[in-house]
């Protein structure tokens, strides 16, 4: 810690640092385990510990303004008469109406549609703002079942059912009772103002057995039209992907513990579920074992912020990957504008995490309508548009440099490993050697 | 064809008929028949779901998991046994077991009626968002677990954990309730719950039931805001 406290003499515990610290002091005062927004913050192995081999003598690249490379994804065309077809392999991910205002999520449509993408409703229903504004809108189906409704599934573009997600493998939803407008309150059928605990199990399936009747119950209602999603928070990723894949999704989300969330506990975020890095190679592999790579589309999620995340993640065999962390940044959240509100909330631009409060001075994780009107969804819209072209646009410039013509050519010979734990991981050598742990070599 | 232009009943055979073919016909409906009678659903799962009109549909014998799943307007009669999930987020509409239901019946429904004539099992009428339920026969473990509006009746009894973490569904048993979840207690039975009783017990069809015998459950409404002098109680 190098900062304006420091000086000679004074030396932090690596083990109680100023974080823990504090946080044992909150918790004696509170006697309340800490909730909060965002994801881990923890270091965890990820996509910056792997680097792509750009073409060489060997092999030759594109030619980055003329050649083209290709970013469309197909998702869903194993079973659905109506596969999604997207212009952009980033899609926006699940969060609900509740957690964010109504003109985030307008602004998420908005953006997504302009690029050609989908976006993903949450645990709180569809909301019409979202609906059409979604050029194609991706309906969850969670353990609470809050606003769930077959006009809604049939005016959906993709069924999702949720298993769990990154931030809380094995947990359910949370919205604190600050965050319950009249209109969060209706759409949930739950009393205005008080704490929503969703279930962590859906109330009318256990198991994988009980998965595969009730992705055909869905499927019967909307006459096999739409694509089924499967998200499961990364955990067992292998044995959860194969089984998925059992049970008849046509596409598996696997959301990494980086994967953000509105309002959850820090032990839970922090110290739950495995990182996207690992997930995304169980999970190709659990698909390629079953000769499924490619026919049942793989997106990953949890901590995408770059090109070089969105490529990388792809060359490991992803179809697609999501964003959600990312695209509320994008919108607005943690911008310096706010510096002085984020301060008087005890925070500040750059650290603020506590979108389960419902204060936001962004106007983005909040049901108080003068701080959502704040957000202009229009140029929300365009920030997410621009944010969505640059991930791609930066993926493309990595795949032309590895000789791609599209997207999803990239592959894990593209790529080597900066530390151990990222080659053990992704299974791609060591940079520099042929070594990738775990692995034999003949 | 030539049986519903005689007696207007469409007769369905699933031991002939895939059931993706019957969904579909009951979907598309267009100047099709009002009243349908399924035979030899032999523990089909799926059948008749997602319906969204007013038709009458009877099956005949036992039906499997999420049978009339999220119907609107229909009313589905099964003349035998349901398995799990039986009008599972029902919207509108009637669904009536003649037999008994299995787990988590009338799971999430949002509107309508479930009337089950035997028992029904664990997590009867679990997440209910507005359905009214009626049970003949006794419910099982953790029913109308987080039960956020509508009515239980249980004209037997309850197992245990009854109405867990409830929110504001209205229970009522003539019988034994073996335990109570967390937030759920006996309430007064007033007038007006008299009179809503009742009225659940003759829509139902059990006019011989009667409401005074029965005692009325619902939310305590301790444990809305976290406290953390309720932890004990999770």
């Amino acid at each position: 810690m190098h900062d304006q406290t420091w000086q000679p003499g004074l030396r932090e515990s690596y083990l109680y640092d100023r974080n823990v610290i504090a946080e044992i002091q909150r918790a004696s005062r509170e006697g309340i385990y800490d909730i909060r927004g965002f994801g881990a913050k923890r270091r965890l192995p990820h996509f910056d510990d792997l680097l792509f081999l750009g073409a060489s003598v060997s092999r030759y690249p594109l030619e980055g303004y003329r050649e083209r490379c290709g970013t469309d994804v197909v998702l869903g065309m194993r079973f659905a008469k109506q596969p999604l077809e997207l212009k952009i392999p980033v899609t926006i991910a699940g969060m609900s109406f509740g957690a964010l205002s109504a003109p985030a999520k307008e602004a998420l449509g908005r953006g997504a549609s302009e690029v050609g993408t989908a976006t993903t409703t949450g645990d709180g229903g569809m909301t019409e703002e979202e609906r059409s504004h979604s050029k194609t809108l991706v309906y969850q189906v969670l353990p609470s079942r809050y606003g769930m409704n077959p006009d809604d599934l049939r005016r959906a573009d993709a069924i999702e059912v949720v298993v769990g997600q990154g931030a809380k493998p094995g947990g359910g939803g949370m919205l604190l009772g600050h965050k319950i407008s009249d209109r969060v309150a209706a759409m949930r059928t739950l009393p205005k103002g008080i704490d929503q605990r969703s279930a962590c199990r859906h109330p009318d399936w256990t198991g994988p057995d009980d998965l595969e009747i009730k992705i055909h119950e869905l499927r019967e209602i909307t006459d096999w039209e739409k694509p089924i999603f499967v998200k499961i928070g990364a955990t067992r990723t292998y044995y959860d992907v194969q089984l998925a894949v059992k049970a008849g999704a046509d596409v598996i989300v696997v959301d990494g513990m980086q994967g953000g969330t509105a309002a959850t506990q820090d032990v839970f975020i922090e110290h739950v579920g495995i990182p996207t890095l690992p997930a995304t190679r169980l999970a190709v592999d659990a698909l390629q074992e079953l000769d499924m790579h490619r026919k049942v589309q793989l997106i990953m999620s949890g901590g995408i912020r770059t090109g070089a995340d969105v490529a990388k993640a792809l060359a490991l065999g992803a179809d697609a990957v999501s964003i959600g962390t990312a695209a509320l940044i994008s919108l607005g959240d943690n911008s310096p504008e706010y510096e002085e509100e984020y301060r008087k909330l005890g925070s500040a631009a750059g650290f603020y995490d506590d979108w389960q409060a419902g204060r936001d001075p962004a106007g983005i994780s909040t049901q108080e309508d003068t701080l959502a009107a704040r957000l202009d969804p229009v140029l929300g819209g365009r920030r997410i548009a621009n944010y969505l072209r640059v991930l791609t646009l930066e993926a493309q410039t990595l795949a032309r440099a590895c000789g791609k013509s599209h997207v999803h050519n990239l592959e894990p010979e593209d790529l080597v490993a900066l530390t151990v734990e990222a080659a053990a991981m992704a299974r791609v050598p060591l940079a520099g050697t042929d070594w990738i742990p775990g692995r034999y070599s003949a | 064809m030539e049986a519903a232009e005689l007696t207007g009943v469409e007769v369905i055979d699933l031991a002939s008929t895939p059931l993706r073919e019957l969904n579909r016909r009951l979907h598309e409906l267009a100047g099709g028949a009002r009243s349908w009678r399924i035979v030899n659903p032999n523990g089909a799962h799926a059948v008749a779901c997602g319906l969204d009109a007013e038709i009458d549909v009877e099956i005949q014998g036992h039906v499997g998991y999420y049978c009339a799943g999220m119907n609107k307007l229909a009313t589905v009669r099964v003349h035998g046994n349901a398995g799990p999930g039986v009008a599972e987020n029902l919207m509108s509409g009637e669904v009536v077991v003649a037999g008994s239901a299995s787990q988590s019946a009338g799971a999430s429904g949002r509107g309508g009626l479930l009337v089950v004539h035997g028992d029904a099992s664990a997590r009867c009428g679990i997440s209910m968002k507005g359905i009214d339920i009626v049970v003949r026969g006794s419910v099982g473990h953790l029913s109308a677990f987080m039960a956020q509006t509508g009515r239980l009746v249980v004209c037997g009894d309850a197992g245990e954990a009854l109405g867990d973490s409830i929110y504001e569904a209205r229970l009522y048993v003539r019988g034994e309730v073996a335990s109570l979840g967390a937030d759920c207690v006996e309430k007064d039975m007033r007038g007006e719950h008299l009179a809503e009783l009742s009225d659940l017990l003759g829509r139902a069809g059990l006019d011989d039931v009667d409401a005074a015998q029965f005692r009325r459950y619902g939310s305590a409404r301790q444990l809305y805001n976290f406290k953390v002098d309720n932890a004990s109680a999770y």
